[in-house]
């Protein structure tokens, strides 16, 4: 590997000296931090890191390669890539290319090196932030400037920069990219008919919905209700994304024609969408949840899944309406006091501007922050975490089983016992 | 799901004496346990026979059984106590073992105990293979496949199925005797009628060879609500073949993919629901092969594990504590993260660093047996490093062990040659991890190295990137060429100062001065669980370079302990006993406490057991980055045995501050010329004694002083390397082997005193008075090492002149030689002369036995002392009181695990642990302390019996007891000479070289229950080797002192007499000495 220094400084001046170990050059976008173990490759390749600079905190990274099968879309989305100490000579059966060379070929910037702990701390006592890693400028003065003169990620839509232009269904060719290389099980003869809004959408949650029946249409994010509801689908997904929900409000306004069309299903910008679409306000977490260790409480069982998440802004459910204590088991506790309810065991309601009646039915244990909500009086649910893991746990693969039950018309789709390690949860 | 209100009462059984497979990570995981279900409220009764565990403080439990974990004893328990539960998971295999027995001979059902954690149906299909095959199949995993075969046809049809190449293992034979690996018909058909030839039941087990692909291990915990969580994934570096306590392994896992780990994640799950573990933790070993990614589920263990000490130590997650909590009820979500006290411990930590974890072995001690590693576990204990990454853990790993070098070889020791470098490099020993370095060192590649060690090449990369290292050190040519990011680059690939001092040839006092002149200064990290997410509230560190350092402040006065290192013959969990009370006495005195130890299987390394926990190698090195960086008021050397004395020196140098006794004290205790001065000048007597260089000067004293003569190098841990010489020509023989052993050192003579009995003292000295914590007559008797002997509190054979006079002489030396803390000394008692053998001003092994037999926890009086407070001012009893009851420690032994390996006892300690026994008087106490190691006590049959000419007359009596008792007594000629003179009738039997049928086809048939058989001189290929390895192989009780066979007739006596009666530590009448 070559040893060329790079740098990385983020925007308040904080530098890091490491060697190159991707591609030369510079790039600039909000450095995060992941803290899964493994799946650098699904991570790297997830259109949800679109902008974002991404810090391994496991040490080695690299060290089984990269392979066709565990892509998450076409192309590495993230900007660029900080690990501790990268493998350049992969040992997996199943390797095909060490990473570097993968990250030469997509042009990403990559620096090694680096104290990816006290990066990691840092981010987590100041916050996400914008930041440079170069190889071609030493200079911290002249980087900070770089880091701060790059476009912040409050704000942004960059869900145009990752979606599809032109609709295709899974299993095809994806336009501009061929084949991708495992699609899954494809179900010979689907029993739903699922129109996919992409907003960057992983290759998982489409192998997921094939392997539970579903044909899918993927379509671009500014396709119009009426254009959705005219291939007749059974259910419409909401994909994952990167950027500013609030930025994206083409789809969330679309979203507010098809509540009680059809049955919706979101995850990640998804939930995102569903929530501001009724009427729900979204804010940026400080550091965000990035990672496949993430305890989700399902208020619904009182069950705790392992969840795998990346996701940088949250929603805050207290701001959709007004409690109904009568539908949340008698209690009157504050509904954005989520550890109350959480201790209570019990899931709250409030109620909506437009949309009836909206449950909280899933929340993170470690900070009391909305992973999960539905609407009661339409046909429509959303996680904030990645149910279709890839990389991380499949605890929650059930989630796309109550996605098939909500299709076909169950009520209590959702208040299924979670199966650890989802073997049995998706058929 | 709040506590359980149901149950009040619950007991829990410990996992008795330490042996190899088994040891204090049980001890770790049940204090853990007990102090959960203390605090949560509940009445907690422990069994648990080994004293010298913490979890066997009183204080621990409400009712402390020391007694054997037998059914029968944990029955008595059981009756006594009427508990409401058994928690049977914390306590090893045996713990398992005996609750699955109590369950089966319907004890539980009798008593309405209830089995909380893991119940009976789930244990059974955990430990059976036929029923945990089916349950696999029933969740769609695949075990290795195979089957019994009684013929070789049979084995022929298995290989029909299964395919070539195929293991075989005869069943019962002892170490896989007669087992091999067939790659073609003719081996199959030669192995197979070996084995059926060898197996006592004519049967081989035939399985599909998984040899050579990776062995992944996964913690896994589960509630009653069903949450599951994966505490920590391992992944061995040895391939499958060698039993994982053996491995060097890794955490977290390096080479699966994020799909691979997945499916190992469902899997492990699936089987933990399978199998029907409600609550608690489990452990499951999976076998992958590296060409295909093909997965078999190998084992999984329904309960805490050594390796689930390992992940707690290596994540923060403390299994068995929040397992206890789980079995009493609560949930994953009801319990919190200690580390960040903000978070739920219902999560899968993360870790940003590299944990590797190195077995530790003693194959020094046992001559004879074969080395290589295999399916049967042989390490004696393990130590386990943190580093960013894993050259850097590799490389503190390879310090820690406590076996001389400074890393991964390149210090000066490595000795390897060119003879069968290759098989050296193929097979898998010890020695093994230093081939591979070697192999890199001579430019050979990963490929070649896999192809001979099948070591994932990820693992060889690294270790090539370290060689790579150590090469460019020694390439700057000299240590002033060495910049900051060469020094730094060296670090941080794990090279110890030492390493680098040799690659320089500099010292290493130069390279450390070089290394802070150039700024290239250790950092330290936190183990927070969440690789940083959250903040970290305990300050559990480890030491890396990297940019930022996270130790937190503190104002307060801190005191530091130094640990024990690795479990190893000599050293064991009693040093870790005394290290633990040392911290919490510092603690009650106001100190801020900071542990220093790299053994993953202790309790001082908890880190709710000191303020703050460093989990690094205890070389000058990394002990001394720490003291800079905390600057502790005082370090505590003297209890963690020879591991931080040997640094005492080098820190007091360094101007640290040593309490407790002064590192010249130690000095003249071990100076034999000063310290013989002291004794004639106290009009003290000691054996006489010389020292020789050379084996002219040892003749020299050989003839001064007169045989026998025990010998041995100067500086020894565990007797290593000492012997008894009863003539010149094996004086010769000896100085030979032991110049070879320790070349710095001289050899010591002393006279041996044949037939004296060997009396040890335990005291704590505060330099103006001595406490005596207990005074010990060994059962065994001078000559054998005291850790191998047995022992009891009170004497039970001195007259009270001899001990008042060994009173006399410990208070008198502790005062002379200025001891602030503990002290240990060694009397030899012969014709009613009392004799200084040895004197240790520092904690010694018998601490812990002396503390639970008296009441007085003595490290802990100890601790204080150093701190500064006086004796006077505890309230401890009387040291000269009757405390109305015998205790016996008797030493467990190992000879099980080393086939052909001699079980007789000398001056070289062999022994793996102990265990106590209680009772009003002495056989019974003994007969305890033999039925807590599982030696059988025959009450009847035939008695075989040969002694040297040495022992004859001394036989005489305990024949005839035995005879008394019902025994036929088997002898012969000689033995049957002198027995019959007296009038006992015997029946003869041939020596093995005298024909056939022999006492040793007896032996095999089962048709001999008891053997004395006393050794003579050092013949290890002699007619007894043979009788004492059948014993060992046939699991027949064998005795090999007159001493002991005297004390074991007695106890077979008490036994027959009557049941011997339980007794909790908290009956005892001054069980309240409260320090």
């Amino acid at each position: 590997m070559s040893r060329d220094t790079a740098m990385l400084v983020l925007e308040d001046g904080t530098a890091f000296e490491g060697t190159a170990c991707g591609a030369m050059g510079e790039a600039t976008g909000e450095v995060v931090f992941n803290t899964s173990l493994s799946g650098y490759q699904e991570v790297l390749t997830d259109p949800s890191y679109a902008g974002q600079i991404i810090t391994m905190t496991m040490p080695h990274i690299g060290n089984y390669g990269v392979n066709g099968v565990d892509m998450e879309s076409g192309r590495i989305h993230a900007r660029g890539l900080v690990v501790r100490q990268m493998c350049d000579t992969p040992s997996n059966w199943r390797s095909e290319q060490d990473l570097p060379s993968f990250l030469r070929e997509q042009d990403v910037v990559a620096i090694e090196g680096v104290d990816t702990r006290r990066l990691t701390r840092h981010i987590r006592e100041a916050g996400a932030m914008r930041a440079v890693i170069s190889t071609t400028d030493t200079d911290v003065a002249s980087l900070t400037g770089k880091a701060r003169s790059a476009p912040g990620l409050a704000g942004r839509d960059l869900v145009r920069e990752v979606a599809v232009a032109q609709p295709y269904t899974w299993g095809e060719d994806v336009p501009g990219e061929g084949l991708p290389v495992d699609t899954g099980v494809l179900v010979a003869e689907p029993g739903f008919k699922v129109v996919a809004m992409d907003s960057g959408i992983k290759y998982n949650i489409l192998r997921r919905l094939s392997e539970i029946g579903c044909e899918v249409l993927v379509v671009p994010p500014t396709t119009s209700a009426e254009e959705v509801l005219s291939h007749q689908p059974t259910g419409v997904f909401l994909a994952n994304g990167p950027g500013d929900p609030a930025a994206v409000d083409y789809l969330y306004t679309t979203l507010r024609e098809l509540v009680g069309k059809v049955p919706l299903f979101g995850i990640c910008l998804g939930h995102q969408m569903l929530s501001l679409a009724v009427g729900c306000a979204t804010y940026k977490l400080k550091y965000g949840h990035r990672g496949g260790n993430q305890p989700v409480m399902n208020l619904l069982t009182g069950q705790v899944e392992i969840t795998s998440q990346n996701h940088g802004f949250c929603v805050d459910y207290a701001s959709i309406g007004e409690l109904v204590p009568e539908a949340s088991g008698g209690m009157s506790a504050d509904p954005g006091d989520l550890g109350a309810w959480v201790e209570a065991g019990v899931a709250p309601v409030v109620s909506s501007m437009d949309f009836g009646r909206v449950q909280l039915t899933h929340v993170n244990l470690n900070d009391m922050t909305v992973e999960g909500i539905r609407l009661l009086d339409h046909p429509a649910f959303s996680v904030q975490y990645h149910p279709e893991a890839a990389p991380g746990p499949h605890d929650s693969r059930y989630l796309f089983g109550a996605f098939a039950r909500l299709m076909n018309g169950a009520d209590d789709y959702l208040s299924v016992a979670r199966e650890p390690g989802g073997s049995r949860a998706a058929s | 799901m709040p506590r359980r209100d149901d149950i009040r009462k619950i007991l829990v059984i410990g996992a008795g004496p330490i042996i190899i497979g088994q040891a204090c990570e049980f001890d770790y995981s049940g204090s853990q346990a007990c102090k959960v279900l203390k605090d949560e409220g509940y009445e907690v009764v422990l069994v648990n026979s080994n004293p010298a565990t913490i979890m066997t403080d009183p204080e621990l439990a409400h009712r402390t059984y020391v007694e054997p974990v037998t059914p029968q004893f944990v029955a008595q328990v059981i009756e006594k106590e009427r508990p409401d539960a058994l928690l049977p998971t914390l306590g090893g295999q045996t713990g398992l073992n005996c609750a699955v027995a109590l369950a089966d001979a319907g004890v539980l059902d009798e008593f309405g105990v209830e089995l909380i954690g893991a119940k009976l149906p789930a244990i059974k299909m955990g430990e059976d293979r036929k029923l945990f095959a089916e349950a696999m199949g029933r969740i769609g995993l695949d075990v290795p496949r195979g089957g019994y075969a009684y013929s070789v046809a049979d084995a022929e049809r298995l290989v029909g199925e299964v395919g070539y190449p195929v293991v075989v293992r005869p069943s019962f034979t002892l170490g896989g005797a007669g087992g091999g690996i067939a790659y073609n018909i003719d081996e199959l058909r030669d192995i197979v009628s070996g084995g059926i030839a060898l197996s006592p039941v004519g049967e081989v087990l035939i399985e599909q060879s998984v040899l050579g692909w990776k062995e992944f291990e996964m913690e896994v915990m589960r509630d009653a609500k069903d949450n599951a969580v994966i505490v920590c994934s391992i992944e061995n570096l040895d391939p499958m073949g060698v039993h994982t306590g053996d491995s060097i392994t890794v955490a977290p896992a390096q080479t699966l993919t994020d799909r691979e780990y997945q499916v190992m994640r469902d899997a492990s799950i699936a089987i933990m629901r399978e199998i029907g573990v409600e609550t608690g933790g489990s452990n499951v070993q999976f076998a992958v092969n590296p060409d295909d990614g093909r997965l078999v589920v190998i084992e999984m263990n329904p309960r805490v594990s050594r390796s689930s000490a390992l992940a707690s130590k290596a994540t923060g997650f403390p299994i068995a504590k929040f397992a206890a909590k789980l079995a009493v009820g609560y949930t994953l979500d009801e319990i919190s993260n200690d580390i960040t006290r903000q978070t739920p411990a219902c999560f899968e930590p993360s870790i940003d660093y590299t944990v590797v974890k190195v077995p530790r072995w003693a194959f020094e001690k046992f001559r004879g047996t074969d080395e290589t590693l295999t399916t049967r576990m042989k390490s004696v204990g393990e130590v386990m490093a943190i580093g960013r990454t894993f050259e850097e853990a590799l490389g503190k790993a390879m310090r820690s062990l406590e076996n001389g070098r400074a890393g991964l070889g390149a210090d000066g020791k490595d000795a390897i040659g060119e003879h069968k470098f290759d098989e050296n490099l193929a097979t898998p020993t010890e020695q093994r991890i230093f081939y591979i370095a070697e192999a890199f060192r001579r430019g050979r590649t990963v490929d070649e190295v896999f192809a001979l060690t099948h070591v994932d090449p990820w693992f060889l990369g690294r270790i090539e990137a370290m060689i790579a290292a150590e090469k460019a050190v020694a390439e700057e040519g000299s240590l002033d060429a060495l910049d900051a990011a060469a020094m730094r680059h060296a670090k941080q690939h794990g090279l110890s100062d030492a390493q680098i001092a040799h690659q320089l040839d500099v010292a290493q006092e130069d390279v450390r001065r070089h290394r802070l002149d150039l700024g290239v200064r250790s950092t330290f990290k936190a183990v927070d669980t969440c690789a940083a997410e959250f903040a970290a509230l305990t300050p559990y560190y480890y030491k890396t370079y990297e940019e930022e350092d996270e130790v937190a402040a503190s104002d307060r006065p801190k005191a530091m302990i130094l640990g024990a290192g690795p479990n190893r013959i000599g050293q064991g969990i009693e040093f870790d006993y005394c290290c633990v009370h040392a911290a919490y006495a510092l603690s009650d005195m106001g100190f801020e406490t900071i542990m220093v130890n790299c053994n993953p299987e202790t309790v001082s390394t908890d880190y709710d057991t000191s303020d703050r926990l460093y989990f690094e190698p205890l070389t000058f090195e990394d002990v001394m980055d720490i003291i800079e960086a905390e600057r502790p008021e005082g370090v505590v050397v003297t209890f963690g045995g020879q591991t931080p004395l040997k640094l005492a020196h080098a820190l007091e140098d360094a101007g640290v501050p040593i309490m407790g006794t002064r590192p010249e004290a130690i000095d003249l205790a071990e100076d034999r010329k000063r310290f013989q001065a002291l004794l004639d000048e106290l009009g003290i007597a000691y054996p006489a004694a010389g020292t020789a260089f050379t084996y002219e000067e040892a003749l020299d004293v050989a003839r001064r002083i007169g045989f026998p003569l025990l010998v041995r190098p100067s500086y020894v841990l565990g007797g290593r390397g000492m012997v008894i010489a009863y003539s010149e020509e094996y004086l010769e023989r000896y100085i030979h082997e032991a110049t070879s052993v320790s070349p710095d050192h001289p050899v010591l003579l002393d006279r041996f005193l044949e037939g004296a009995i060997e009396v040890d003292v335990d005291a704590v000295c505060d330099g103006e008075s001595v406490y005596i914590g207990g005074v010990m007559e060994h059962i065994e008797e001078a000559g054998i090492h005291s850790g191998d002997s047995a022992c009891c509190i009170p004497p039970f054979s001195l007259g009270d002149d001899t001990v008042e006079t060994i009173k006399a002489y410990a208070r008198t030396l502790a005062l002379a030689l200025g001891v602030q803390g503990l002290i240990n000394i060694q009397f030899a008692v012969k014709d009613a002369a009392v004799f200084v053998l040895e004197v240790n001003p520092r904690a010694s092994r018998t601490v812990p036995f002396v503390s639970k037999a008296t009441g007085v926890p003595l490290a802990k009086v100890a601790a204080q002392v150093m701190a500064g407070r006086k004796l006077a001012e505890m309230e401890l009893p009387d040291d000269g009181r009757d405390i109305g009851r015998f205790c016996v420690k008797e030493a467990v032994m190992p000879f099980g695990r080393f086939p052909g390996s001699d079980s007789v006892l000398g001056p070289e300690m062999k022994s793996t642990g102990e265990v106590m026994g209680v009772a009003g008087d002495f056989p019974s106490a003994y007969a305890k302390s033999q039925l807590a190691i599982d030696y059988s006590l025959p009450t009847s049959g035939k008695a075989f019996v040969s002694v040297c000419d040495r022992d004859k007359r001394s036989i005489v009596p305990v024949a005839r007891h035995l005879h008394a008792l019902g025994f036929e007594v088997l002898s012969t000629r000689g033995t049957a000479k002198t027995l019959k003179a007296a009038g006992i009738p015997v029946t003869g039997v041939l020596k093995k070289h005298e024909g056939r049928p022999n006492i040793v086809d007896a032996m095999v048939n089962g048709e001999v229950q008891l053997v004395i058989n006393t050794p003579f001189g050092q013949e290890t290929r002699s007619d007894g080797y043979h009788i004492r390895t059948a014993a060992v192989q046939h699991g027949v009780t064998n005795i090999t002192t007159i001493p002991a066979a005297q004390a074991v007739v007695q106890a077979i006596e008490a036994l027959k007499e009557g049941r011997l009666e339980v007794v909790a530590l908290q009956d005892f009448d001054d069980a309240d000495a409260d320090v």
